[in-house]
């Protein structure tokens, strides 16, 4: 569904990525995983189209990507909850979750998904008046994974989703996504708690300064033993 | 970067406002008497005042909502907009000039060139903003702060000499005795003639012997105003492009990642603002009668108070400083001295901003990290 052929991105003379490739299936959760300044993040925005790779490509069901501005990547399916969450801090929250929709064509079932968003986030629902910037990280967190799903997003990218967030939270946001995974929704998952991402992945890439180093299912990753040792703590 | 301009800022601004207060406290003081004498002498002149300051800060207020709206998304100060303003005016004396409008004694033909006017001056101002955004701000979008900012002076030059060059050409702009096109042009006073040729005084309040004059052309820019404010507050709350170039302002790249089609919703704020300054434009020229190349510096001046002063990017605010400095500069003219008035205005700017340095109305509520 997804794939990156030999993606090279740069930041002004800065390599940051060094020729990614991979690829995201129909249904799939896939995730990256590395340490800061890997270039995770990076992925995710040349995907979407907030960086341009020099060269390289991105394609989405046949649809090439990379020379597309940004708008029309959201138009064709891909939807974010980005790294630092970017929501609209003086807006409330029913207008950051519309904003979410802002791309779709069909708006027959908004109702029915601003619905379920709010019933997958309860708290969201109990702040629906309130501004923005005047919610916890955690959940102006969910917020922004409820606006990347009010898009009816073909993929979802998402960009640490458990940052900052308390170990309970986290588990609540994993859960949601594994739930959301069962319904159907295809997932890119950028993680640095690893074990977390690894346990409700398909599959696993590990990237380091830019480049894959490695890439196998989620399962074969976690028993890894160069995975166990950088990037899972264990001796 | 924020945090040590403040730091420095402040005790700047505090110095400044000790030095303005030492300088204007005096020859307010030294008047106090003679103000409260005349108040009293003549209680319905603060009336006037009020009627002539609120009339003025609405065409203030109009021009400052372009300011605010542009600066509100890609925070930019637009320095051509006050040009753009007088751009207006000269497009309104144009149209009347060349529908012959300016001559006509028929109440009908004049308020049918009157609209003419206006839809003419609110697509030119609209077109010109926006080209000097396309020209201008576009390239340098991703450059450095103070590149858009030099070159937002260059087209405010640029713009000034478009309207000198414009005001000297005779069959443009009628010249009514002036010469040159360095020189005030009148701008007849098309709604008075209007309502004596229909048989109406002008002056709505002729009859109620209040001493009071409170004309048509008051009533007309204060109204319009308003209707405009509240339009345009409802269509960015409401609409989906509105909501569009909130978003844009509040987080540009999340805005991106939506869906929004960034270049379109600035090119539709620069529309907008230069919509808004046309229609002033047209307002200013029958109000105030009449037109000149440079008066776009000192509207803009006092449009972009107006609009740090109720807090930049909020539409409420724009329009409440647009009005406070009317009525400041009614008061001064009337009971101080002309010569002050632009030290008043800008002394009650400072006073604000050190006590509310997001000005009256500006909210503060950041993302959290």
């Amino acid at each position: 569904m997804l794939e990156l052929k030999d993606v090279h991105t740069y930041y002004g003379n800065i390599h940051a990525l060094k020729g990614i490739s991979l690829t995201v299936n129909d249904g799939e959760i896939v995730t990256l995983i590395g340490s800061n300044g890997a270039g995770k993040s990076t992925t995710l925005r040349t995907i979407q189209g907030l960086n341009k790779p020099r060269t390289g490509t991105v394609t989405l069901d046949g649809v090439q990507l990379e020379k597309l501005p940004a708008h029309e990547i959201a138009g064709l399916g891909v939807a974010q909850s980005p790294e630092g969450r970017m929501i609209f801090p003086r807006m409330t929250v029913l207008e950051n979750l519309e904003m979410g929709a802002y791309a779709r064509k069909d708006l027959t079932s908004y109702k029915d998904d601003l619905e379920h968003v709010l019933a997958l986030f309860p708290r969201l629902k109990e702040r629906i008046t309130q501004k923005g910037g005047t919610l916890s990280g955690g959940e102006q967190q969910m917020l922004a994974m409820g606006r990347a799903l009010m898009a009816k997003p073909k993929i979802l990218l998402l960009d640490e989703p458990s940052m900052g967030l308390a170990p309970l939270l986290v588990e609540l946001i994993f859960d949601i996504i594994k739930q959301l995974n069962n319904e159907g929704t295809t997932i890119l998952l950028v993680e640095q708690n690893a074990l977390m991402a690894l346990s409700i992945a398909h599959r696993g890439y590990v990237l380091q300064t830019g480049e894959i180093i490695l890439s196998n299912t989620a399962e074969k990753l976690k028993n890894d033993e160069m995975v166990q040792k950088a990037y899972l703590g264990v001796e | 970067m924020k945090s040590t301009l403040q730091k420095f800022a402040r005790p700047i601004i505090a110095i400044i406002t000790i030095y303005l207060v030492l300088l204007l406290g005096p020859i307010a003081a030294l008047d106090i008497p003679v103000i409260a004498a005349s108040i009293a002498k003549n209680p319905s002149q603060l009336l006037q005042f009020l009627i002539i300051g609120l009339a003025n800060g609405a065409i203030i207020a109009i021009i400052a909502l372009g300011y605010t709206m542009v600066y509100g998304i890609i925070e930019l100060i637009n320095f051509a907009h006050g040009d753009v303003y007088m751009i207006g005016v000269f497009t309104a004396l144009t149209t009347l000039s060349l529908t012959g409008t300016l001559k006509s004694q028929d109440p009908v033909r004049i308020g049918i060139g009157i609209v003419i006017a206006l839809v003419v001056a609110v697509v030119v101002g609209a077109t010109l903003n926006a080209t000097i955004e396309r020209l201008a701000y576009r390239p340098l979008r991703n450059a450095p702060r103070l590149a858009p900012l030099i070159s937002a002076i260059g087209m405010s030059f640029i713009v000034e000499n478009i309207g000198l060059i414009w005001a000297g050409q005779s069959w443009l702009v009628p010249s009514f005795g002036t010469t040159g096109g360095g020189a005030q042009k009148e701008f007849p006073d098309l709604l008075s003639r209007m309502f004596v040729n229909m048989n109406m005084n002008p002056d709505l309040l002729a009859s109620s012997g209040l001493g009071l004059r409170f004309t048509i052309k008051d009533l007309l820019v204060i109204v319009l105003a308003g209707v405009l404010m509240i339009g345009l507050r409802q269509f960015v709350q409401h609409t989906k492009l509105g909501k569009a170039m909130r978003a844009t302002a509040q987080n540009r790249d999340a805005a991106k990642m939506l869906g929004i089609d960034i270049d379109w919703v600035i090119t539709a704020t620069f529309l907008i603002g230069g919509g808004l300054a046309g229609a002033a434009g047209l307002m200013a020229g029958l109000y105030n009668n009449n037109a000149w190349w440079f008066m776009g510096f000192r509207a803009g001046l006092q449009s972009f108070t107006a609009a740090v002063l109720g807090g930049i990017g909020n539409i409420t605010g724009a329009m409440l400083g647009g009005f406070l400095i009317g009525l400041l500069a009614a008061f001064s003219d009337g009971y101080l001295n002309a010569r002050w008035t632009n030290a008043w205005v800008f002394a009650t700017l400072v006073l604000i901003l050190l006590f509310r340095p997001n000005g009256l109305l500006g909210e503060q509520t950041g993302q959290k990290a």
